[in-house]
Formats: C-alpha cells, sequence, structure tokens
C-alpha cells in the first residue's frame, strides 16, 4: 500500500498504525535491497512521497543475469503446458490483489479509481491472453516444410534466451505486463528495468510472481535509474535480446550500438499502445527458428 | 472383491483400494437443459458398475420432447455467447480446466465406477488429460484469427454431439472444449452405460456460471442420439463411436447442410522392426491394446512383428503379461479393469472364439477372474493371418493379434491393408525409417517408438472409414468454424 | 543376437573369433553394440508406472524389512576411523536398539585400510564385509596398483570386493581393456564376491548401461552396481531398470544369476520399495533378496527404521527415536 499521508485531525478515522512495505529488487525468486544500499524517493504525479524504491547498481544488474541465465535452462525446458498453468496462476494471483493494485496505480500515476480499476483489469487479461499462446505459439510458427528431396524438414520457435527488457515508463502496471508476458510464456527468462518514475506497482506484481510457482530467477526485476541501468544492459555479453520498448527514441541509439557488441536481437518499437491488440510481434521478436532435415528412407 | 495377487511368492502386494465414497455418488441424476438439472422424461435407467454388477445410481433418460428443449436452449443461448469476446469465452473454460483439477480425484474415482477402468488410468489419464483439453482451447478462444482460418473465423451454431462409453469425460472434454472456444453451443449425449461423470462435468460448468444454454446433457441410449444429430435445429455434428454408427449417421445427415465429424473404430497395426529397442518395444505393444482394456479406438490391436525376431518378441510379452494386474478397478495396483458391458463382453468372447476356429493359437497368462462383474483376460493369438476376423474386425477388448512381415513395404501393405485407417505404431531405431514408414502409413496418427500419447496440442483423428476430421490441435478449430 | 556367451571367462587369444564376443576388441565391440537400444523416453515412462504401485500394510511391512536385510551399510569418507567403522558395524548388526525383530543389514562397506577393523567388530554375526578397492571412486591408476589394492583387502578379511570399472576405457571403446581389468580383479578376489561399478552418471546413456553391464556380466562380475556415491546422478529408476534387465536377459541366456546393487542417492523408504517394486516385476522373485540384491546406503536405513516404526505405532517419529550409528 502507498504510505499514508501525516493524518489531519479532522480526517482521522483510526489510530491504528499501519505497517509500510519497504520496495525491495527482485532477483532469483528473493527481494534483496540493492548492494549498493541505495534507494530513492518515488512521488505520485502530484508530488505525494509514496515510498522509497531500492535504486539497483550495475552489480545488481550483473547479478540478475546470473539468476536469469541460471533459470533458463529449466524454463525452456518445461513443457508449454506448465508455462501455461503458471502464466494463468500468476493471473488468479493478479485478481486476488486486484483492490490492491488498483490501489498502487491510482497512487502512481494519479488517475481516478476507475481507470486504475480498468488498468488492472487489463493487465490480469493480458496475463491470460499470453497463458494461452504457450503451447499454441509453435503451430502457428513452426510447421514442416515441403522441400524437394526425401527429407522431413520442420522449423520450431525456441527460446533465444536472457532478455533484457526496458519497461514502459507511463502504464505502470499493464505496460510492464505487456512487455514481460510475452517474452516468459515463450520460455524465455527476462531481466526487466521497471519505469524510474513508477516502479512500485511492478514491485506489488513480482510479489505476486513469487506466490505463483514461477521458478525463482525466470524474471528479474530492477528499480531504479533507467538512465544508469540500460546502458549495462544493452553491453551485457550474457543477455541475448534488448527490448527497448521504455526508451525514448532518440536515446536508443546507443543502446542499440552497445547491443552490436554480441549481436543481440534489439526490438525497437514505435511506439507502444497498452489497448492496441500486441498481435504475435512480441512473441516472435525473441525466438529463434531452428530447422532439422532428417533424410526419409528405408 | 477378491485380492489378485499375480506375484506367486514373496512380493505381494496388499489391497490398495481407492474410496468409493470419494465419488459423492448421489441416488439419481437428471439431465442439464439451460443451465439446469432436472429430470428427464424418458426411461429411468439403473447405470451399473462393471466391477460388480451393482447398480450405480438412477439416471432419467431425455425423451425427444427433451432434445427439442436442449436444442431449442442452445440455439437461444447462441446469440450470446458467439457475441461474447473471445477473451470472455477463455476465461469460462479456463475456469473449467481449473475446476476439474479441484475435483479431479472425485471426477476419477466416479469415472472407475461408472466405467470399469482402472484408477490409476482414470487418475493420471483421463481426468488431467480432460482438463488440459480445456485448458489448450480456453487460449484459442480469443486467437482465432492465428490460427490459419482466415482474420475472423466464425462459428457455425449448435453442435449435436455423440460420444462413447470408453473415456467418458474425456470424450467430454475432446467436443464441448473447442464447440464452445470458437463460439458454438452444445448438446452432448453421453454413452448409455456411462453418463455419470458428464453429468457432473455440467454441475462444474453450472458452477463457472457459463450463461444457461451454452452446453446441454442428455443422457440416454441410441434413440436419443438419432433424435439429437437428425434434429433441424442442430447444424454441426459430431460423432464419436463405432464405424456402424457412424456410418448411419454420415446417411442421415447427408446433403442436409449439416456439418459432421467422425471419430469411428479402429484396426491399428503396431510394426516392430528387428532393430526396435526391444523392451519399449514390448511396453509399447502391452501398452497399445491393454491399456484401458483395449477399449480404444486407435488400439495397436495387430502386432506386426518382423518375422526374424517373432520368437523372441512372444517369448518378452508372454512374460510381461504374466505380470499384468487383472482386478477391481479401485485397486491402485489394477492395471486391467473391466469390460464395460454384457454386450461388450459378448463381443469379445465371440471373436475370439472365432480366432481359435480360424486356426490361430490362443494365450492368455494364468489369469483368475472375480466372479461378478464383466471380465477378459489379456490375450494373445499367435499365428494370425490377414484374412482371419481377429485380423479384420474390430474387437474393442484386450485380445492381442500377432502377424509377421519380412520387408518393410511389406509391413506397409499389410498395415494399410484395412477399410481402417486411425493409427499405427512403428518400432525401430532407425530415424529414417521411422519418416519413410510414416510417410507411406494410411493412418491419421503415427507413433513412433512409442504408443498411444495423447495431448490436446496432437490432432487426433483417422484415414478412411475410421472417420474424418481431427479432434486438438490448431486443425481440431476446423470442425467447428463455418466455412 | 547370434553370438554364443561363454562360460565364465578366460579370454581367448588373439585371432578374431565371431562365435566368442569375448575373443577380441572388435568383437566384443560387435556384441555389445549389437545388444537392442534403450528408448530414453520409454525407460523412463515404464520407471514411472511402476513408481504408481501402492504398497501398504502387510506388503510394506515386509517391503521394508526386506530392504533392510539388503542394505549394504556404507562408510566411505577421508575422515573415516577405526572408531566411526566400528560404530557403524553395531549398527548393521543391530540396527534397532530398541527391537531385536529388525533384521541385520547384509554387509558393511568400508575403505581397504578399515577392513580388518570391520572384520573384527563384525565376528560372529552373518553381516558381511565388502571393501572398495581398485583406485575408489576414479578408477584411475595402474592395474597393477588396482590389484594390490584388491589383494590386501582380501587379505585383511574382505568377503566382497566393489571395484570401479575404467569409465574413460570404456567411453573411447577400449572395451577390451575394460573387460581384461574385470577379469583380472575377479581372480584376485579368491573366494570373495565381486561387485562391478559402473559409475553410470558419468556412462550418460541408457545404451551405455546397458553396454557396460553386459560388459561386466560376461567378465564374471557377481553384480552389477550403479555407483559409487561420489558423482551425481548416482542410481535413478531408468538406470535401475536396464540393469535389472540385463541380470534377467543373462540369466535367460546363461542360467547364472547374476546381482544388482543400486548405490547413491537413494535416502527414503519410499524410494527403496519402489526399487523393490521394480525388482518384482522386472526381474522376478529370485532378485527379491540379499544374495541378488543390494543397496548401498548409510541415511536409507534410518528412514526404513522410522517407515517401521511408522507402521508398527501409527505415530510418525523423529530422528531423536533412531541412532546415528
Amino acid at each position: 500500500m502507498p504510505t499514508e499521508k501525516q493524518p489531519q485531525p479532522t480526517e482521522q478515522k483510526t489510530d491504528r498504525v499501519t505497517v509500510r512495505k519497504t520496495y525491495k529488487l527482485y532477483i532469483g525468486g528473493a527481494f534483496p535491497r540493492s548492494e549498493s544500499g541505495r534507494s530513492y524517493p518515488v512521488h505520485s504525479p502530484s508530488g505525494e512521497l509514496l515510498a522509497h524504491a531500492a535504486q539497483a547498481s550495475r552489480k545488481d544488474l550483473r547479478d540478475a543475469v546470473v539468476a536469469a541465465r541460471a533459470a533458463f535452462a529449466g524454463w525452456s525446458g518445461a513443457t508449454a503446458y506448465n508455462r501455461g498453468q503458471i502464466l494463468y496462476r500468476i493471473a488468479e494471483m493478479m485478481e486476488g490483489r486486484h483492490a490492491q493494485f488498483t490501489a498502487e496505480v491510482r497512487a502512481a500515476e494519479g488517475v481516478s479509481e476507475a481507470r486504475a480499476a480498468a488498468q488492472v483489469d487489463a493487465a490480469i487479461d493480458r496475463w491470460v491472453w499470453y497463458a494461452g499462446w504457450t503451447d499454441k505459439f509453435a503451430q502457428v510458427a513452426g510447421g514442416s516444410n515441403p522441400v524437394a528431396g526425401p527429407y522431413f524438414n520442420f522449423s520450431l520457435p525456441e527460446p533465444a534466451g536472457v532478455v533484457g527488457i526496458v519497461a514502459p515508463q507511463d502504464e505502470s502496471l499493464v505496460g510492464f505486463v505487456s512487455v514481460v508476458a510475452p517474452v516468459i510464456a515463450t520460455g524465455n527468462t527476462a531481466v526487466v528495468l521497471a519505469s524510474s518514475d513508477r516502479p512500485l506497482p511492478a514491485v506489488s506484481l513480482a510479489e505476486a510472481l513469487a506466490t505463483s510457482d514461477l521458478p525463482g530467477g525466470v524474471l528479474n526485476l530492477l528499480t531504479g535509474s533507467v538512465a544508469e541501468l540500460a546502458p549495462w544492459l544493452a553491453g551485457h555479453r550474457d543477455v541475448n535480446c534488448l527490448d527497448l520498448t521504455g526508451v525514448v527514441p532518440a536515446e536508443r541509439v546507443a543502446l542499440a550500438e552497445a547491443a552490436a557488441e554480441n549481436v543481440k536481437r534489439v526490438y525497437s518499437p514505435s511506439g507502444f499502445d497498452a489497448a492496441a491488440d500486441p498481435g504475435t510481434s512480441r512473441l516472435t521478436a525473441f525466438t529463434e527458428t531452428k530447422t532439422v532435415w532428417h533424410p526419409m528412407g528405408v | 472383491m477378491t485380492e489378485i495377487e499375480k506375484s506367486p511368492a514373496g512380493f505381494a502386494y496388499a489391497p490398495a483400494p481407492e474410496s468409493a465414497a470419494i465419488a459423492r455418488l448421489r441416488p439419481s441424476y437428471g439431465i442439464f437443459v439451460n443451465g439446469e438439472f432436472r429430470a428427464g422424461r424418458g426411461e429411468a435407467v439403473k447405470t451399473v458398475n462393471p466391477a460388480t454388477e451393482e447398480p450405480l445410481a438412477e439416471v432419467a433418460e431425455a425423451s425427444e420432447a427433451d432434445v427439442d428443449d436442449a436444442v431449442a436452449a442452445a440455439r437461444a443461448a447462441f446469440a450470446g455467447w458467439s457475441a461474447l469476446p473471445g477473451s470472455a469465452r477463455a476465461k469460462y473454460l479456463f475456469r473449467i480446466a481449473r475446476a476439474i483439477q479441484e475435483r479431479g480425484r472425485e471426477l476419477a474415482v466416479l469415472e472407475s465406477l461408472d466405467n470399469g477402468k482402472p484408477i490409476r488410468e482414470s487418475r493420471d489419464v483421463d481426468v488431467p488429460t480432460a482438463a488440459a483439453h480445456f485448458f489448450y482451447y480456453a487460449g484459442w478462444a480469443d486467437k482465432l484469427g492465428y490460427a490459419g482460418f482466415g482474420p475472423n473465423p466464425r462459428p457455425i451454431g449448435v453442435a449435436g454431439q455423440v460420444i462413447p462409453w470408453n473415456f467418458p469425460l474425456l470424450m467430454a472434454a475432446w467436443k464441448i472444449a473447442p464447440a464452445l472456444a470458437t463460439g458454438n453451443t452444445v448438446v452432448l449425449k453421453p454413452a448409455e452405460t456411462t453418463p455419470l461423470t458428464a453429468l457432473v462435468l455440467a454441475e462444474i460448468i453450472a458452477e463457472c456460471d457459463l450463461p444457461p444454454g451454452v452446453v446441454n446433457v442428455l443422457p440416454g441410449g441410441p434413440s436419443v442420439g438419432q433424435a439429437l444429430v437428425e434434429h433441424r435445429g442442430v447444424d454441426k455434428v459430431a460423432f464419436t463411436g463405432s464405424t456402424a454408427v457412424g456410418k448411419q449417421i454420415q446417411r442421415s445427415v447427408a446433403a442436409s447442410g449439416k456439418r459432421l465429424s467422425l471419430e469411428l473404430g479402429g484396426k491399428a497395426a503396431n510394426i516392430v522392426f528387428s532393430d526396435a529397442p526391444l523392451d519399449q518395444a514390448v511396453e509399447g505393444i502391452v501398452n497399445g491394446i491393454f491399456f484401458n482394456q483395449g477399449h480404444v479406438c486407435c488400439a495397436g490391436s495387430r502386432l506386426l512383428v518382423q518375422e526374424s525376431i517373432h520368437d523372441e518378441v512372444v517369448a518378452s510379452l508372454r512374460d510381461r503379461l504374466a505380470t499384468l494386474r487383472l482386478g477391481d478397478p479401485l485397486d491402485k495396483n489394477t492395471d486391467i479393469g473391466a469390460i464395460n458391458s454384457a454386450a461388450q463382453l459378448a463381443r469379445i468372447r465371440e471373436l475370439s472364439d472365432s480366432g481359435e476356429a480360424e486356426g490361430a493359437d490362443r494365450w492368455s497368462p494364468v489369469c483368475p477372474l472375480p466372479e461378478k462383474g464383466f471380465w477378459f483376460p489379456p490375450t494373445l493369438f499367435t499365428g494370425v493371418s490377414q484374412a482371419n476376423r481377429i485380423a479384420r474386425e474390430e474387437i474393442f477388448g484386450p485380445v492381442l493379434s500377432v502377424l509377421t512381415f519380412r520387408t518393410p513395404s511389406e509391413a506397409v501393405e499389410k498395415a494399410n491393408n484395412t477399410p481402417y485407417g486411425l493409427s499405427a505404431g512403428i518400432w525401430t531405431e532407425k530415424g529414417s525409417r521411422i519418416l519413410w514408414m510414416a510417410n507411406r502409413l494410411r493412418a491419421g496418427v503415427v507413433w513412433a517408438n512409442t504408443f498411444n500419447r495423447f495431448d490436446p496440442a496432437s490432432p487426433f483423428g483417422g484415414y478412411k472409414e475410421s472417420g474424418f476430421g481431427r479432434e486438438g490441435g490448431r486443425h481440431g478449430l476446423e470442425a467447428y468454424l463455418a466455412h | 543376437m547370434s553370438a554364443t556367451l561363454p562360460a565364465p571367462p578366460a579370454r581367448q587369444a588373439a585371432v578374431a573369433d565371431t562365435t566368442d564376443p569375448t575373443g577380441d576388441d572388435s568383437s566384443l565391440r560387435r556384441f555389445l553394440h549389437g545388444l537392442p537400444g534403450v528408448d530414453q523416453v520409454g525407460a523412463e515412462a515404464r520407471a514411472a508406472t511402476l513408481a504408481t504401485r501402492s504398497i501398504k500394510t502387510t506388503a510394506k511391512a515386509w517391503a521394508i524389512d526386506t530392504a533392510i536385510s539388503m542394505v549394504d551399510l556404507t562408510t566411505l569418507e577421508g575422515a573415516d576411523t577405526p572408531g566411526k567403522v566400528r560404530s557403524l558395524c553395531s549398527k548393521a548388526m543391530r540396527p534397532d536398539p530398541s527391537d531385536a525383530s529388525v533384521p541385520a543389514a547384509a554387509a558393511v562397506c568400508v575403505y581397504p585400510d578399515l577392513v580388518e577393523t570391520a572384520v573384527t567388530a563384525l565376528k560372529g554375526s552373518k553381516v558381511a564385509v565388502a571393501s572398495v578397492a581398485t583406485a575408489f571412486p576414479s578408477g584411475r591408476a595402474s592395474l597393477a596398483t588396482k590389484l594390490v589394492d584388491v589383494a590386501e583387502a582380501v587379505a585383511a578379511g574382505a568377503d566382497e570386493i566393489d571395484m570401479v570399472i575404467d569409465r574413460g576405457a570404456f567411453l573411447s571403446g577400449r572395451y577390451g581393456q575394460v573387460y581384461d581389468e574385470i577379469v583380472a580383479v575377479k581372480e584376485a578376489c579368491g573366494t570373495a564376491h565381486l561387485k562391478v561399478i559402473l559409475e553410470t552418471g558419468e556412462l550418460a546413456t541408457l545404451d551405455n548401461v546397458r553396454q557396460a553391464s553386459w560388459l561386466a556380466l560376461l567378465a564374471g562380475g557377481d553384480f552389477i552396481k550403479t555407483s559409487t556415491g561420489k558423482v551425481n546422478p548416482a542410481a535413478r529408476p531408468p538406470v535401475a531398470l536396464v540393469m535389472l534387465q540385463a541380470v534377467r536377459d543373462f540369466a535367460a541366456r546363461t542360467g547364472q544369476v547374476r546381482g544388482v546393487k543400486l548405490a547413491g542417492g537413494i535416502r527414503s523408504s519410499k524410494e527403496a520399495v519402489r526399487y523393490l517394486v521394480m525388482v518384482n516385476e522386472v526381474a522376478g522373485d529370485r532378485w527379491l533378496h540379499p544374495d541378488t540384491f543390494r543397496f548401498g546406503a548409510s541415511s536409507l536405513l534410518n528412514d526404513l527404521l522410522l517407515q517401521r516404526h511408522k507402521l508398527r505405532t501409527g505415530a510418525y517419529d523423529g530422528p531423536d527415536y533412531v541412532t546415528l550409528d
């Protein structure tokens, strides 16, 4: 819950002192503080102090990539059905926390309760949408190829590996879900930089992930300064792909150049519209196509 | 129920019964129309436990008037259901999937009581696969534009669905899930001898708050099925059952404008080459014909073994059959349960007797049968030829016919030499040969170095007189989408 | 398979003899590579189905007692001392000080230099002394060194020798060398019986497990054993399945009944009972006996005792109710 204002005597309804949440990073399934010990204040659009969030360092990022890599074999090796079940479970956990997320989004974005609730609905529905893709994507993106010879030839989409993601700066919940869900649905693992200004809903979402049977390390969340962290993510040679959705176009050039060091697959969409049909481009962007040949003969 | 001991000395497994009370049997079950349970206006029939011949419950069957009501309810619900966004239909189907998982144990025990199959199979195969089918098709409901049927595929309308007794709950899931995902509404008739799990599924569907009329369940016999498939208000017919009845249905809907899909019988060849991984091949042969007491349309009922390894394979098979445990379906250690009905048992016996009469050699392991109930021991016929009835006709029981072949081409010829074409098995370590054979086998499902694997993502259906249309996978949507 | 199998082997000389698979390296290779392959997915599936057997009440009680009588109670640590070994031997003879009806373990298993201590401690009991040997666990030493290792253990009174095969030789196709070493060790064993550790975790594939099993049986091993316990993965159900099939098929071909020992990573009664089910249904009754089947374990024994208590008293126990050793 966002921190309450100092109660005014005329508004005071209760004497109960609330327990305020500490917002930490989510790495390898655990919630550590930044190794740097830093934190930074997070404010609502109207200037109200909401909380202090952990300010991740490049070492936290390094640790997150290690965790993501370690989790990749297990997550990509799980059956698509199993991944679908887990993503659906995440939706179940989010639905259970609907009121909490609505309050968080409202405070983070300064919108009305109705609009915040609608965003939460959209975020949950988007998880459900992606939960239903896990065991179908291969049927849409793969198939057998009728080559001219006595060979059986088929192509399959496979997850690329560790994906570095810069989440949208504005839609703090549905934007976050929109960039993260397609990446892990296809079996990739992720290191995500939350919106610098509006990180708190993402941290609460990480709490839901931690209770959804999602293995630790599949999704790792860093809060802090995107400007400070993004270059480290873009240049990290054990990161296979980069999603620049949350980076303003002018700042993408340097990051894309750094990504070329290990030939990362860079996804750089022109805009982001949470309400639009997501399509399949975020699924195909982070998968590799493997084509296999085998002779057919007695 | 007598305790079946298979190992002669040492390790005799004590009885490990699952409790029948978990099934929460009620004395009577009604029909499910327009979101409500009520008494059917047809005959009241007792459904029986085939392992004991004891009655389980009374089921008031549907009458023709009930069929009219159900089709009308499905028609009335169609406009709203098909207009819902796919994401809403998806969420209903996800609810059903999760509810089946939650009530999994109850459904498994009920299935074993009503059908006679071992609890291990209901628990480990039937129920989880049924839930998985709903889970899989839930995800297609809002992605139909990506399925390869055009940008905005539309449903057909009201689907009349008739299912068999061999996998009652699973067959209900195979029918209902894709129909609903694509926006159709459904009237389902479960088999006469196994109505109960379909009715509990109806209860689950009601608890998931599906709009009334989207799914209707009418227990009853062949006349109810006939009334349903011939009903003017039904736009699409889906039938799984015997080839004989399938042909009747095809005749009766001929040129009526009704869409039709059929999943009928089979006489699958399980082909074992001399370089097969032999121990796993033996498992595959055994699983292929004795899983579900052989009550499987795609059962590997003909073993085509390469002549050079015939004796070795038959000897291994006999050893393996001697370890199969036949008995109380609710015992967790039972491998082979009861035959579903007296009628089916009579048919199995008749065909097996014909096998002996036509000169094949019959063998069964020592297998004490319980006194009450419908039972048939696992049976092996060697020296079978293509012309024998037991090599041509579907027995639908735990009876394996063994034939031989010399070359891959001969194996293909023999495997294809049947009006059926549902499935086939290939056992060899050589990948090229698997693909060469798979290319030439006229069967809708080819299993290589495995058998009887089912997955909601994998299309299933036959060639030739085994029917047409596919269930499962992206292909399984086609039958429920308008052309 | 058209090759006939030899009697307990003395390896033939250089001439390639196509009817004797042990005649030379290449006929050994032809024989081993000619064995049917193992489909890994199918083997795992069979093991998983066998694991669904529900063993309760009287069957469970029998299985627990049988498993206890099949335990080779083991200590193979650098820090082992005579005191530790004596304590282990007491436990092997009388696993539960509060209950004399508990069967004794089959054997204790120790390093060669502690054999003498074990022999003394177990005098008068039926518990055998098994010793590892042949540069256990790696097997990386000269044959001469390995044979001295065996000889010393035998001289100190070991009843059973657990040797390791040379996995490097096996994986590089030098089957003849592996075979010769086993034959030599068997000879050095004298009357002691020989268990051949395949180190299945290093062999990696089930096809290799099948081939190594046959190799060890042809060379005269009395038992084939999965692991040293020092490498992960150690004993696993599909591996046990393949090894049980090997001794079953070997017995069918030659009439000789050889044994299987599963070692490494078996800690719970549940696993032990599952393995007995597998022995029962895959190999048969003849192998449900300590002279043909063993568990190499240390903490398993205590879990068996806890389960035994639960069956008798109806209550779940804790570690305070079984002795450390």
